[in-house]
C-alpha cells in the first residue's frame, strides 16, 4: 500500500486519483500507524513552502524515519523542494534536509512562473523514468528551483534558458519538480514505476 | 525548451458544453466529462473548464461535475466562472481544480488575487480578463464584468500589470470582438498584453483556422492558445494543431 500523505495544501486528490488509475492501492492520509505501515510515501504538494512545512508539523518525522528505513518515498513539486535542506521562498525555512540543497527564486530575465510543458533529460540509471526517452515532455508549474548540491543524488534537468533540477534520487528518495499526476501518458508512467519500486521493495 | 500549449475550453451551462458566438446564440457542443476525458486522451496540454451559467447556481454542484471531469483529467485543469471567494477556491481545488481563473471578484476586489495566491500558491491563480475594444480610443480595450454584459473603464493593459503585482500566475485574456467568429484572434490585444507583462498570457477568442493559433503565438507573442469551436465541432484535433504548429518551428509537446 503507497500512503499519499495528507496535510491541508491544495489539491492532492489528483495524485490520487492518478495512482488509483493505474491500478494502485493508494490512501491518502495523515494518520500516524498508517504512514508507519506504507511500503511507499508520496509526499504531495501545491502551496507555499513555509505553508507546507508548517501544515506538514509531526508527520516530517514520519517521513523521515520512513526514509531512514530505506522505504521508497516520492515528493512531488512543493514537496520536492521539502526534501532538501531549506526554501528562501517568502522567508528562510527549513525543509527535510533528506537531500543536500537549497530552494531558490528560478533565476529572473524570463517568464515565471515557469509553466507548462518542458523536456527533462535524464541519466539512463534513475529509475523514475525507466521506459521512456529522455527529453520527454512533463508538466511544470513552479517559481522556485532546487539548488542541489549532493554527491549521492543523481539529477534530471529540464532547460528554461538556465538548467532547473526536474527530478533527484538518492537511494530510496525520489523528487520530481513536475507534476505527473499532470503530464498524461509520461506522467503517469513515472508514478507506475514509482509503484513498481515500492514492490519491489516491499517483496 | 518550453513548449507552446494547446487549451481546449468547456464552456459549460446547465451541465453541458455550450458555445456561442460573441458570448451570444449558445449551442449544443457535448458533455463535458466526455468531452474532458477526450481531450486529456488526445494530447490537450491542458484543459480550461468555465462555468458560464447565468443563474447562481449552488457551488456545490459545480464542485460536483468539476470533481466527475477530473476524474479523467491527467493534464492540468482550471476551472472558473462565478468565482468570488477563497473558500470557494478551496473548494474546487479539492475537487480536482488544479488552478482557479477569477474574473468579476477580483475587478470588484483586487484582494482576492493577493489572498489567494498567498493560500494556495500563484500559480494556482488565473486572472481571467474579458476584454474588449474601446470606440472611442484607437489600441485601447476595456475590462468587462459579469460573462461580458457589463463593460468598466478600467484599461485591460493596466489591469493586467495590476494583477500580476497582486500575484496572478497567468493570465487568461479573452477578445470579445473575436469570441466565436473563427476570424482569428485579436493579436493587437494578445501582443499588447503579453508585451506588458512576465506572466504567462493565453490568448483566447477567435480561433478558427491552424494559421490562427499560429500568428496567435508568433504575432500575439502568447505562451498558449485557447479554443473551443474549432475542436468541440470536429474540424481539426489537438494533434492536427500541434503538427502543424511543430511543422513550422513552434516547441510543442508531441
Amino acid at each position: 500500500m503507497i500512503v499519499v500523505i495528507d496535510y491541508d495544501v491544495g489539491n492532492v486528490s489528483n495524485v490520487c486519483n492518478a495512482m488509483r488509475h493505474i491500478g494502485c492501492d493508494v490512501r491518502l492520509t495523515a494518520e500516524a500507524d498508517t504512514i508507519k505501515s506504507a511500503a511507499g510515501l508520496i509526499l504531495p504538494g501545491v502551496a507555499a513552502f513555509g505553508y507546507a512545512v508548517g501544515a506538514l508539523g509531526r508527520i516530517s518525522e514520519l517521513i523521515s524515519q520512513h526514509a531512514s528505513e530505506a522505504k521508497p518515498l516520492l515528493g512531488i513539486c512543493v514537496g520536492f523542494q521539502m526534501l532538501f535542506n531549506d526554501s528562501c521562498e517568502h522567508g528562510l525555512h527549513k525543509g527535510l534536509g533528506l537531500v543536500h540543497g537549497s530552494v531558490v527564486p528560478i533565476p529572473p530575465g524570463r517568464v515565471i512562473p515557469h509553466m507548462g510543458w518542458n523536456a527533462v533529460e535524464f541519466p539512463e540509471d534513475m529509475n523514475l523514468f525507466s521506459g521512456l526517452t529522455s527529453g520527454t515532455n512533463f508538466y511544470f508549474a513552479h517559481s522556485y528551483c532546487a539548488s542541489v548540491s549532493d554527491d549521492l543524488a543523481k539529477v534530471a534537468y529540464t532547460d528554461y534558458g538556465v538548467q532547473l533540477a526536474a527530478s533527484v534520487q538518492k537511494a530510496n528518495i525520489y523528487g520530481v519538480q513536475f507534476h505527473p499526476e499532470k503530464s498524461s501518458t509520461a506522467g503517469l508512467k513515472v508514478l507506475r514505476n514509482f509503484a513498481d519500486i515500492c514492490e519491489r521493495k516491499a517483496t | 525548451m518550453l513548449t507552446r500549449r494547446i487549451i481546449p475550453c468547456l464552456d459549460v451551462k446547465d451541465n453541458r458544453v455550450v458555445k456561442g458566438v460573441n458570448f451570444l446564440d449558445l449551442r449544443d457542443a457535448g458533455d463535458p466529462v466526455e468531452l474532458g476525458a477526450r481531450y486529456s486522451q488526445q494530447g490537450a496540454d491542458e484543459l480550461v473548464f468555465l462555468d458560464i451559467t447565468a443563474t447562481i447556481r449552488s457551488r456545490k454542484t459545480i464542485a460536483e461535475l468539476v470533481e466527475k471531469v477530473a476524474k479523467n483529467v491527467f493534464i492540468p485543469f482550471t476551472v472558473g466562472g462565478g468565482i468570488r471567494t477563497a473558500e470557494q477556491i478551496d473548494l474546487l481545488l479539492r475537487s480536482g481544480a488544479d488552478k482557479v481563473s477569477v474574473n468579476t471578484a477580483a475587478v470588484a476586489d483586487p484582494g482576492i488575487i493577493t489572498e489567494a495566491a498567498e493560500r494556495f500558491g500563484n500559480q494556482c491563480v488565473v486572472l481571467a480578463i474579458d476584454a474588449r475594444r474601446r470606440k472611442d480610443a484607437r489600441g485601447k480595450w476595456q475590462v468587462c464584468v459579469k460573462a461580458g454584459s457589463e463593460p468598466t473603464n478600467i484599461d485591460v493593459v493596466e489591469w493586467a500589470q495590476k494583477a500580476e503585482k497582486l500575484g496572478a500566475g497567468e493570465i487568461l485574456l479573452t477578445s470579445m470582438d473575436a469570441d466565436g467568429t473563427k476570424a482569428g484572434y485579436d493579436n493587437e490585444l494578445n501582443r499588447a498584453v503579453s508585451d506588458a507583462v512576465n506572466i504567462p498570457v493565453i490568448a483566447s477568442g477567435g480561433a478558427g483556422t491552424l494559421d490562427h493559433l499560429y500568428d496567435a503565438l508568433i504575432d500575439g507573442h502568447a505562451a498558449a492558445v485557447l479554443m473551443a469551436s474549432i475542436t468541440h465541432f470536429g474540424n481539426c484535433t489537438i494533434n492536427d494543431m500541434k503538427q502543424y504548429l511543430a511543422g513550422r518551428g513552434i516547441p510543442m509537446n508531441l
